[in-house]
């Protein structure tokens, strides 16, 4: 066994805090982490429920190789109802909370109900306390961060924080722990400030002495590290590149969505992408990215920790932001940059670490702005609503400016912060909001990508590209190369993405171990960690229920057939350049054969056939 | 004929000293083969990964083909990458 067998239950509404015992029949169908999480949800919420009342439970959870030496094996996830889609949510998180979480010998924290006053939690391994958060409350994670780091004068304390976004209601608010890394999307930093609780601080000091065999585990685990180093795209490009690679990549295929995904090329991409982010800037030589950084336990190491130009405009008065931190990954520079029409990387990096600073998910900030720009430029935003800012596409100050009030929540930042679908709704014009289940885009076009399209449309958690992420076969040839363009078998692909991913998720394991990693390269490593004959196939199977499990979570939450489509835009306003030009997405032409594959009927409800193959609950 | 030639990531250092960023422009004979700029630019093949003509991916084994570029095409090479 690599669980440690204990759940710690916080109920906020009556302050007790008990301990209990992870269910191991569960673990053995859920392995951990996301799906064993969402196991419990299943069991312990009505999927109807409002996702911001005190019904809606938020848990914390970790995988059985959270905390050990497989590398990437550092990973935690949050799971809860969703304020932003009404679906399940999940989402993963780097950097080194979770692992913290095992140290301390918790497998999951599960909070209920809803405290009368902010709160904190404090955990030194046996001990767990509720603690004011008065002193918190109004402050940036970075803020609060600090604080409470002086509080309990352990600066090796993990700490997992909202920022003021989420305390404002901001509707895709994020939970980042180790200052810059997040639980990112979904809203589930909104769920955390709905129930008044502020952060969570963890040290833990018990290590892990819990794998089933050792010895075979360290074996796994080192030769899961040698593939990861000898692989030229895990063990090179990531390092050197990081996820911002792909860039120059995406945008030369024409599947950049550029301006709310009117175009799919964007002029200034060179200008955001991997390489602008090595080049020596005028003013003092330093390029943006200062180094590379990694996770804990991770031998892959694409994170970016990047500085801002001081004489840039948006903090040339303010040093507090002249400080290496976390830095722009793909799909956030994604967002902040071309789907904005901004190309000032420095612009970029600010409104980056804004997202940081205060718990904003980067990608549906930068895609709802580009949403709101559209709207002003077709008039139905004015400079009534901004207070004077002229919200065009291609503004760098509109930018910088945009994220400054939605991370406080304030003026038209509110507005900003209900994320693109509510925002353009209010509006009149729903049809400008590029989201899938109220969720925003993330930065593959799915004219240029067809696959693609199909798991946007078919996500559990709304439009995403982690919960299959086909642009590995269809552009960058892993496993094998696909062709982009064509929607014939990318039905059986999304579906193969799908479940492989929920296995990988669950097992507390970063997903871009997949880029080196097969399903043979991980079973192995989990199966010497835990009790339970973890083959390749089981590890499949447990993939396949977790999906199927999520989605009837959705069904009982009201969502349907009709839900698995794509914004209007991408079926039928074909692409304007690149090799996609003419093509419109052909979801219609992949979503029955999807179904058929997933063992589910005609308009997408699972059927008791498969709900019976795979034991799922209710 | 003159051919727009753009090679990123690792790669980004073998482009002739006109290059701009990631971007040159270079005379190439008008039945050269793709490996045969890969060569004369001194891309290993194992790292000329994704290759792509106009943005449309060019598999190895069509590589050696001749005349399948014409005046103004974009070539682009990327070593094994990923992201997300």
């Amino acid at each position: 066994m690599a669980w440690t067998k204990k759940i710690l239950r916080v109920n906020l509404t009556s302050g007790s805090i008990t301990e209990e015992p992870l269910n191991m029949e569960w673990a053995n169908d859920y392995l951990g982490q996301r799906g064993l999480a969402t196991r419990y949800l299943v069991d312990e919420i009505d999927p109807a429920t409002d996702a911001l009342g005190p019904d809606n439970k938020l848990i914390m959870t970790t995988g059985p190789l959270t905390g050990t030496v497989a590398s990437t094996g550092g990973r935690y996830s949050v799971v809860c109802k969703s304020p932003l889609t009404n679906a399940v949510a999940c989402s993963n998180s780097g950097g080194f909370f979770g692992a913290e979480m095992k140290f301390a010998g918790l497998d999951m924290i599960i909070f209920e109900g809803k405290a009368s006053s902010p709160m904190y939690l404090n955990i030194e391994d046996d001990k767990a306390e509720l603690l004011s958060a008065d002193a918190l409350w109004g402050k940036s994670v970075w803020e609060a961060d600090k604080i409470m780091r002086t509080t309990h004068s352990d600066p090796q304390a993990r700490i997992a924080c909202v920022g003021r976004s989420a305390e404002e209601g901001n509707l895709y608010a994020a939970i980042v722990n180790d200052l810059h890394r997040a639980a990112g999307r979904s809203g589930v930093g909104t769920v955390m400030a709905s129930k008044n609780l502020k952060a969570v601080i963890i040290r833990g000091t018990k290590g892990l002495g819990n794998l089933r065999d050792p010895k075979a585990f360290l074996s796994a685990a080192n030769a899961g590290k040698k593939v990861l180093a000898e692989n030229a795209v895990t063990g090179q490009g990531l390092p050197a590149y990081g996820t911002q690679v792909l860039m120059n990549v995406i945008n030369e295929v024409g599947a950049l969505p550029t301006r709310n995904m009117k175009e799919t090329q964007f002029e200034g991409a060179s200008n955001v992408g991997g390489e602008a982010m090595l080049e020596p800037r005028k003013s003092d030589g330093k390029p943006n990215l200062t180094t590379n950084g990694a996770c804990f336990s991770c031998t892959i190491a694409c994170g970016r920790i990047s500085t801002i130009d001081r004489t840039h405009f948006s903090v040339k008065d303010k040093p507090e932001y002249w400080i290496n931190s976390g830095g722009l990954e793909y799909e956030a520079a994604w967002a902040l940059g071309p789907d904005t029409g901004v190309d000032d990387i420095d612009a970029l990096t600010y409104a980056n670490f804004l997202c940081n600073e205060d718990g904003m998910d980067p990608i549906s900030f930068g895609s709802t702005l580009a949403a709101a720009m559209e709207l002003y430029e077709t008039g139905a935003i004015t400079k009534d609503q901004t207070g004077g800012m002229e919200l065009k596409f291609g503004s760098a100050e509109a930018l910088c400016w945009a994220a400054e009030v939605t991370a406080k929540g304030e003026g038209f930042g509110k507005d900003l912060g209900l994320g693109s679908k509510r925002l353009c709704e209010k509006y009149g014009k729903p049809e400008l909001s590029m989201t899938v289940k109220g969720q925003e885009f993330p930065a593959y076009d799915p004219r240029g990508i067809q696959g693609i399209g199909l798991a946007y449309a078919t996500s559990n958690r709304g439009a995403c590209h982690l919960r299959g992420y086909t642009i590995a076969s269809e552009i960058l040839g892993i496993p094998e190369k696909t062709d982009p363009l064509d929607a014939a078998g990318k039905p059986g692909l999304v579906k193969a993405f799908q479940d492989a991913t929920s296995a990988v998720d669950s097992a507390g394991l970063c997903v871009f171990t997949t880029f080196a990693w097969t399903m043979d390269d991980i079973a192995p490593q989990v199966d010497a960690a835990c009790d339970g004959n973890w083959t390749t196939e089981k590890m499949m199977e447990v993939g396949e229920r977790i999906w199927n499990m999520e989605r009837e979570f959705n069904s009982k939450a009201g969502l349907t057939g009709a839900d698995d489509t794509l914004p209007k835009r991408l079926l039928t306003e074909a692409a304007n350049a690149g090799p996609a030009q003419g093509k419109v997405n052909e979801l219609d032409k992949m979503l029955p054969e999807y179904y058929q594959l997933r063992g589910w009927t005609a308009d997408g409800t699972v059927t008791s056939e498969t709900h019976q193959k795979f034991g799922l609950p209710g | 004929m003159k051919i727009t030639f753009k090679l990123f990531a690792t790669l980004g250092d073998l482009l002739p000293a006109n290059a701009v960023r990631n971007i040159a422009s270079i005379d190439i004979e008008p039945d050269a083969s793709l490996n045969d700029i890969i060569d004369r630019y001194q891309v290993p093949r194992e790292l000329a990964h994704l290759v792509l003509i106009n943005g449309v991916f060019v598999c190895d084994t069509d590589r050696d083909q001749k005349g399948q570029l014409k005046e103004g095409d974009v070539l682009a090479i990327w070593p094994p990458v990923a992201g997300g």
